[in-house]
């Protein structure tokens, strides 16, 4: 284990605030600056506001919405397995139901609470002002109510998806032709593209956002946890969405993805969906052990043990969960090789996984632990978590496997794994951070009352399914004969469902009562060490008074008058003299400052570009293409205006003073500027849906004869090949332009932008030759159909390519651009490199492959 | 930007300066786990589709997996080592104080923990052809 500080050590300050506060008045003309600048738009226009603390609200509360309308459905599925044969609702209800319930839980509550928690008090964490991109935030926000609004209202209509959350084929092809697959696919791709943009949002802001002086070993856990779990959003969602828009195809225009009669395979459905599906698993859990990593030190009054350990368990869990996919598939056939090596990683993942939790149970013995409520649900879900990941081990080895695929069994242990390792975890969260945002506390009392009636509900619903799995009661049915032991037990799990929900009751009830006559928290109220709980009481907008260094893992413990110096303004960017919205961009490793970032403001651009953009998703659910075209065409003029209005300002001058004799340039371009990475992490999930359509392509491949064809009907060698050359041949024309643009040579970087241009479409044109002129028929058989969805997807990231080429050289017209502040065309130099290797990577399959197979 | 920010900081070239440094160290032990995972995957199910012998026999891909986990392993080791060198770079020292090298240390500390971690994940992976014979 590692050493560790003593609690309470006092660090000597690397950069000492200033000696002496600034004169009272200067301070309140400061705090009056600082107000003005952050205060959130008043009256209806507040729902424009963009700051981290009103979507982060927003988003907090819209998510325990979703929460509390699939705990309702969870209750009908209790009430309607209460006893046997049943009809409180009809079989078709039913199936909405709970297909409804897992995909709500899932896709709109598990992954976005833990992300809207982030919005909200990460940057408080880093001391930053606000994330990197908040009308970003806003957008994903908006995205996320429009189409969760969208999957949820379906039931009243009796249109709900039925096919369970896993949507496999042929069920939802074949056998369910009805509309509600439709929503599901495009409701929630739109979703997860929401929560892909928070993902990079996150990952810039614990990166390049922290406070100075806060190097990676000095970040908070949570920070830690977070970064891994973006990263991982950043690889996992893509497949799924490639999975989608392969399984829209199908439903939508006939491409016989999934249907075996024309070479199509369910199975790939299956790999697709896991692929995203395993690592969700952690993507869940691991922003709630954040939690756990944040409020165990608080409460057991002592840094926590093993920090180095809890990375180990954080990026080591991260990778492992990627390669445990298979063991959803166990019972599909596949040879026992593999089966074997995906049995074998599951069991590697429990070893990150029990590694942190023995840091806690090793926190907690070394601490004097102050039994809060919030302490109770991180303690109770720890234990709930591992029995479910006790099972989980026992689930992993195939021959069990085979025993309880599909049975009562699993829905014990992932409930187990969810409710425990998430929940509770988020309930505790909720307890513990509830002060910071409403400077009210929640009543112990209630909470710990709602604890014991959550805790003992959960085990009296859930505990009893393990044992009706085992006896053979499968899952998703909607009722089941009586005289096979399963009455007794499922009467039982409906009692405990509803001892559950009246803890929740509870909650909502502590969250909701009216607190007018309740005094104000003192600041701080649980004696934290992190720098969340700098903030003053009642809750200021501006984030944080001025931005201090940073010395330890528990400044509020270790540093000396830390808050007095952050509140009389004696650290960086005390001001907002320029009237704008600015945060401290700092480097990776050791949080130098570097850049004065300064943020976007109030915008009803985000609100709108996600209404046009839903309006996209939801109308072609209905086939209305021309409307939704329309509407798609809409969002993307609006994401231009807001990009040509709202990013890359070339600034009044080169640098600015932050305070503390330290200046720092205010625009950044390359590497070095938020942007660059926010590009860089977009394309890198991009790439990773485009390589799962790669991994379709090979898949067929191994798993239908005839694949691809012999002798072979198309796209042929030479368009592709012309096609190929013609696009590599633009990206070195968008190489020139830049280089051009840099020497400030205007002519010539117009000049190799329009050639660039042209290449492009051209080249787009010569891809779309090959399968065109061979004759290739998409409904025909699997073939042509995965061949045109490599090159669709190729071409249409072409379109996108000449839309930023056109939009750098208007933005040099413009003056917007300049030799100087050029982040707009080295941002989209960036996307070209990864457009480059798209097109090779495609011509190379289509045209290439068949040529050795 | 501020030179003279961190007074702690030594000048460029020494070995615990920021420019020094990267978070990909960290990642490099568990994305050879995962490439060893992936190849070993990859060979077996083609290998099981497309060309194995009527008996099903596996012996290619043992010998295939065998040569992936050496060269997996060898890469490991050697991640792990440049981990443990930087874990005990310097002269021990108060740990307590907020300074470059015990960063520096920290990441060497972080590297050599995954590689541990990857080697026992490497191991595992590698064990299943020393129980499975074939492709049934």
């Amino acid at each position: 284990m590692t050493f560790e500080p003593e609690p309470f050590a006092e660090r000597p300050a690397l950069v000492p605030p200033l000696a002496a506060a600034p004169p009272l008045e200067v301070q309140r003309a400061q705090e009056e600056r600082l107000l003005n600048v952050w205060k959130s738009p008043a009256g209806w226009r507040y729902w424009s506001d963009v700051n981290n603390t009103s979507v982060g609200l927003w988003y907090l509360v819209t998510t325990c919405g979703f929460f509390l309308f699939g705990g309702i459905l969870a209750l009908i599925i209790r009430v309607q397995l209460a006893v046997p044969n049943n009809d409180f609702v009809s079989a078709n209800t039913y199936h909405q139901v709970f297909t409804l319930h897992g995909s709500v839980m899932m896709f709109l509550f598990a992954v976005p609470i833990l992300e809207a928690f982030s919005v909200y008090i990460l940057p408080a964490m880093t001391g930053a002002r606000d994330l990197p991109f908040p009308r970003l935030s806003a957008y994903g926000f908006w995205c996320f109510l429009f189409g969760g609004v969208f999957v949820c209202i379906s039931i009243f209509f009796n249109m709900a998806p039925r096919g369970g959350w896993f949507m496999y084929p042929p069920l939802t092809t074949a056998y369910q032709q009805d509309v509600g697959a439709d929503i599901w696919l495009l409701g929630l791709t739109f979703i997860e593209i929401s929560s892909l943009a928070l993902a990079v949002e996150l990952i810039v802001g614990v990166l390049k956002c922290r406070p100075p002086g806060m190097r990676v070993n000095l970040m908070p856990l949570y920070a830690w946890y977070i970064l891994v779990v973006a990263v991982m959003i950043v690889f996992a969602f893509p497949p799924l969405i490639a999975g989608d828009v392969l399984l829209e195809m199908e439903r939508a225009f006939d491409w016989p993805f999934f249907d075996p009669a024309r070479g199509g395979d369910p199975l790939l459905w299956q790999h697709l969906f896991w692929i995203f599906g395993h690592p969700e698993v952690y993507i869940v859990f691991l922003p709630s052990v954040a939690l756990v990593a944040m409020i165990v030190p608080t409460f057991a009054r002592r840094p926590l043990i093993g920090y180095g350990w809890i990375v180990l368990a954080a990026v080591g869990t991260g990778f492992l969960s990627f390669g445990l996919w298979v063991h959803h598939m166990f019972t599909t056939g596949l040879p026992g090789i593999t089966l074997a090596l995906f049995s074998a990683a599951s069991q590697a993942v429990a070893v990150p996984t029990g590694v942190q939790i023995f840091c806690f149970l090793a926190t907690v013995m070394a601490g004097r632990v102050a039994w809060s409520a919030a302490m109770m649900f991180i303690v109770g879900g720890l234990a709930t978590f591992i029995i479910g990941g006790l099972t989980g081990v026992m689930i992993a080895l195939v021959p069990f496997d085979f025993q309880a695929h599909d049975s009562y069994f699993i829905v014990g242990h992932l409930h187990y794994v969810l409710v425990g390792g998430t929940i509770f975890p988020i309930v505790g969260g909720i307890y513990y951070y509830y002060p910071l945002a409403r400077s009210k506390a929640l009543s112990e009392r209630l909470g710990k009352t709602a604890f014991w009636l959550m805790t003992i509900g959960f085990n009296i619903t859930f505990f009893p399914m393990h044992i009706t799995g085992l006896w053979g009661m499968p899952r998703r049915v909607y009722t089941y004969a009586a005289g096979r032991g399963f009455e007794e037990l499922n009467l039982l799990s409906t009692v405990g469902a509803f001892v559950l929900a009246s803890g929740f009751a509870i909650v909502l009830w502590d969250i909701l009562r009216p607190k007018r006559k309740q005094p104000l928290i003192k600041r701080n109220p649980w004696n934290a060490g992190t720098l969340d709980w700098a903030g003053r009481v009642p809750t200021m907008n501006w984030g944080i008074r001025s931005i201090p260094e940073i010395d330890g893992r528990y400044p509020l413990w270790e540093q000396p008058n830390l808050l007095r110096d952050i509140d009389e303004g004696r650290y960086f960017l005390p001001d907002a003299e320029e009237g704008l919205r600015e945060t401290l961009v700092t480097s990776v490793i050791d949080a130098r400052p570097e850049q004065c970032l300064r943020v976007a403001g109030p915008s009803y651009m985000p609100f709108i570009a996600a209404a046009f953009t839903a309006g996209f998703f939801i109308l072609a659910t209905f086939y209305y293409w021309l409307l939704a075209t329309t509407s798609g065409i809409a969002a993307v003029v609006m994401l231009i205006a807001w990009a040509w209005r709202g990013t890359g300002a070339i600034p009044e001058k080169r640098a600015k003073d932050i305070g503390l004799g330290v200046t720092l340039p205010l625009y950044r371009s390359g590497p070095a500027s938020v942007g660059w990475w926010a590009m860089f992490i977009t394309m890198l999930g991009d790439f990773t849906a485009f390589m799962s359509l790669v991994f379709g392509y090979f898949f067929y491949w191994t798993s239908r004869d005839g694949f691809p064809p012999d002798p072979l009907t198309g796209p042929g060698t030479f368009w592709p090949l012309v096609g190929g050359g013609l696009l590599l041949a633009a990206w070195v024309a968008t190489v020139v332009a830049r280089y051009a643009n840099r020497r400030e040579r205007a002519a010539g970087m117009y000049m190799a932008l329009l050639v660039a241009v042209v290449l492009a479409l051209a080249g787009s044109l010569a891809l779309f030759a090959g399968p065109w002129t061979t004759g290739l028929n998409p409904t025909e058989h699997v073939y042509p159909a995965t061949v045109w969805v490599l090159v669709g997807w190729t071409i249409l990231h072409v379109l996108l390519g000449v839309l930023m080429l056109v939009f750098c050289a208007a933005r040099r017209a413009a003056g917007k651009l300049t030799s100087e502040y050029d982040a707009d065309i080295v941002n989209v130099l960036l996307y070209w490199h990864f457009l480059a290797l798209t097109a090779a990577i495609t011509v190379a399959v289509v045209a290439g492959f068949p040529l050795v197979a | 930007m501020n030179a003279t920010f961190d007074p702690h900081a030594e000048h460029a070239g020494h070995r615990t300066h920021e420019s020094n440094q990267s978070l990909w160290l960290l990642v490099i032990a568990p994305t050879i786990w995962a490439t060893h995972f992936l190849a070993s995957y990859v060979t077996a199910a083609v290998y099981c589709a497309k060309f194995a012998p009527a008996d099903g026999s596996l012996a290619t891909v043992r010998w295939a997996i065998a040569g992936y986990t050496i060269a997996a392993l060898i890469g490991i080791a050697v991640t792990a080592w440049f981990g443990w060198r930087r874990q005990r770079y310097g002269t021990p020292e108060d740990v307590h104080i907020d300074t470059p090298l015990v960063r520096h240390r920290f990441l060497g500390t972080a590297t050599l923990l995954l590689s541990m971690l990857s080697t026992v994940a490497t191991l595992y992976t590698a064990m299943t052809v020393i129980f499975l014979g074939d492709c049934s």
